[in-house]
């Protein structure tokens, strides 16, 4: 989108130089007109958003009474404890699995929906998608009611297959699984969508030429699907990565980091530190390690969609 | 056994037009089982939560079989809608949700005009940055922010923590960025002929705003109205931090919080109220559903 701007750029000074300066005036009355329609978003931005993430560096470097400067003191302490390996450890583990099956998942599903005839794709994928409209924090609440330990309905299903009893949310193998599963269901609908409206894009020609020339379907998705949708792909799951890096609703619901915080996020175990113990600086930190790799996704998906700006 | 009929049945330009429209039939068939599996697998937890809505205490308790509702009974929703806390909740967030998308639009929409139609010192950067800014998570800014809000109170005297209201302000964060964003997609498509013949009629530029954009770009602007209030219903980090007492509660928080006493978990009402809590954006959802998957895919498609 920026690009478009951009794009427009030399046009409209083009335009405007030919007028000469009578028309300086106007524009330059157009531009404060339009700072002052944007000013209510740079004020937004600016006091609630860009003030607060500096602000937590600030707070980052204080100790827990928020009285005396420490410096790095609270990142040295954080790198002692095994607790901020193991988070880092599970939320790395976390994000990219969950965003690895979303993708599959969404992926296939889509080609499913795609198959089949116009009229009923709508049906289907209205249905589909419901994960993704229901408030994280309610769907939670279901699942956590599924893996209840005495009255799960899971393992009362699996009883029937003589498999289990599962302790879904108490071992903590199983734990993870059982995040990571919440979170590809709540996630992959959303990958569906875009997939499925970049399947649409692709003209058919393309297949038929390939079915003429003998393709298989394998080929065919190597071939045509993946490089017509790699753009797509990219924004998708990269977005997709930050969300989920940075998730908080399912894990802090469904297990409270436990058991012995061996499911804890940044964002989760940052609530934990900062606000329910109160040491808002530690909380900060933890909170701040996020930054990175949400940094590279977003300097990545910011290519990506400037990239798609110039080819359109 | 197929193949050998298909070969007497004659040329074999015909051969291959009956294996290729077997090959789609059994597509088909495949697509629709797989599908099957895979709504079973997205709708297990709503329908688990509607189930179990119905169910008694006594039901539930028992061991009986969890997928079936034996002794149906509407007293959970009755409980619930008679509580004078699940209400407050709901009003809670109800009105929350209203003024955030209020002005969600009223600070998302002259920003997305300015920035589409008007070159200006920093447009190109801002616009960038307002793409950016959707990128930055709530798990990020809740700390800074609480610490900001006591800040803020100790200094000016105004309650704002554990107060419905300070989610006014602190959700327009999570909305306005990316409803600027798809605007600015929607607005930038209208062709600027339109715009510049109102211009050359004498229009203003807030009569080209209301006049033009705001009518020609309507769907983009329900698909972000959707988005907004969908964003602010279902958010539950912010009011978790910032709201602790029982009377300030958004309904996620509430629900969590209040339903669950101790250790004892009464499922029947948490289930209700979960389901309840679902119902506005699955009932916007079930009415607008092109609308919201239009706002879902121009983060990507229209940026």
């Amino acid at each position: 989108m920026a690009d478009v701007v951009v794009e427009r750029g030399p046009v409209a000074r083009a335009t405007g130089a030919r007028k000469g300066s009578s028309l300086r005036n106007t524009l330059g009355r157009k531009s404060t007109v339009a700072f002052l329609l944007t000013l209510p978003l740079i004020l937004l931005i600016a006091l609630l958003v860009l003030y607060p993430a500096f602000y937590s560096l600030y707070l980052a470097t204080l100790n827990k009474a928020m009285t005396k400067f420490v410096g790095l003191g609270n990142f040295t302490f954080l790198f002692k404890r095994e607790t901020f390996w193991m988070v880092v450890q599970q939320s790395c583990i976390f994000a990219i699995t969950a965003v690895i099956f979303k993708a599959l998942i969404g992926f296939i599903v889509a080609h499913f929906v795609h198959n089949i005839p116009g009229k009923k794709q709508r049906k289907w994928r209205g249905m589909l998608l419901v994960p993704w409209v229901i408030p994280p924090a309610m769907s939670t609440l279901a699942w956590l009611w599924l893996f209840d330990p005495s009255y799960s309905a899971f393992n009362y299903t699996l009883s029937f297959f003589g498999v289990g009893p599962i302790p879904w949310l108490g071992d903590t193998f199983w734990a993870r699984f059982s995040v990571i599963l919440v979170n590809v269901w709540y996630g992959a609908p959303f990958f569906l969508i875009m997939y499925l409206a970049a399947l649409k894009s692709v003209p058919d020609q393309l297949y038929e030429a390939a079915s003429i020339d003998g393709a298989n379907w394998w080929q065919k998705i190597w071939h045509i699907t993946l490089p017509m949708m790699r753009n797509i792909i990219a924004i998708t799951t990269l977005f997709s990565l930050i969300v989920t890096f940075a998730n908080f609703d399912i894990v802090r619901i469904l297990t409270s980091g436990g058991p012995l915080d061996t499911t804890h996020l940044f964002a989760t175990w940052a609530f934990q530190v900062g606000i329910q113990s109160s040491d808002i600086p530690l909380g900060a930190c933890v909170s701040l390690f996020m930054v990175p790799i949400l940094a590279v996704a977003a300097i990545f998906i910011l290519r990506d969609v400037n990239k798609r700006g110039n080819e359109a | 056994m197929s193949t050998l009929a298909i070969d007497k049945a004659g040329p074999s330009r015909k051969v291959k037009y009956g294996s290729m429209s077997r090959d789609r039939t059994w597509a088909l068939r495949w697509s629709y089982f797989f599908l099957v599996l895979f709504a079973i697998f997205f709708l297990t937890p709503p329908v688990y939560m509607l189930i179990t809505s119905l169910k008694s205490s006594a039901e539930i308790s028992a061991a009986t079989n969890p997928w079936w509702v034996f002794h149906p009974t509407l007293s959970n929703y009755v409980e619930l809608l008679t509580s004078n806390q699940f209400l407050r909740f709901f009003w809670n967030s109800a009105i929350v949700s209203i003024v955030v998308v209020i002005v969600t639009m009223l600070i998302s929409i002259p920003a997305a005009f300015a920035l589409a139609r008007m070159k200006f010192w920093g447009s190109a950067t801002l616009a960038t940055g307002v793409f950016l800014t959707y990128l930055i998570p709530d798990s990020l800014l809740f700390i800074p922010l609480f610490k900001m809000l006591g800040v803020v109170q100790d200094v000016t005297g105004i309650t704002l923590l554990n107060r419905w209201y300070v989610l006014l302000f602190v959700y327009p964060t999570l909305t306005v960025p990316f409803c600027t964003w798809i605007m600015i997609g929607y607005f930038a498509s209208i062709p600027k002929e339109l715009d510049e013949a109102a211009l050359i009629d004498g229009a203003s530029w807030l009569q080209t705003l209301t006049r033009i954009f705001i009518p020609v770009a309507l769907p983009g602007l329900i698909a972000a109205t959707i988005f907004a209030f969908t964003v602010s219903w279902a958010q539950f980090l912010y009011p978790l931090v910032f709201t602790t007492s029982v009377d300030q509660l958004v309904l996620p928080v509430g629900i969590t919080t209040t339903l669950i006493k101790g250790d004892v978990f009464n499922w029947g009402q948490i289930m209700t109220g979960a389901l309840l809590g679902a119902a506005p954006p699955l009932i916007i959802y079930a009415f607008l559903m092109d609308y919201y998957i239009a706002g879902l895919t121009a983060g990507a498609t229209k940026g």
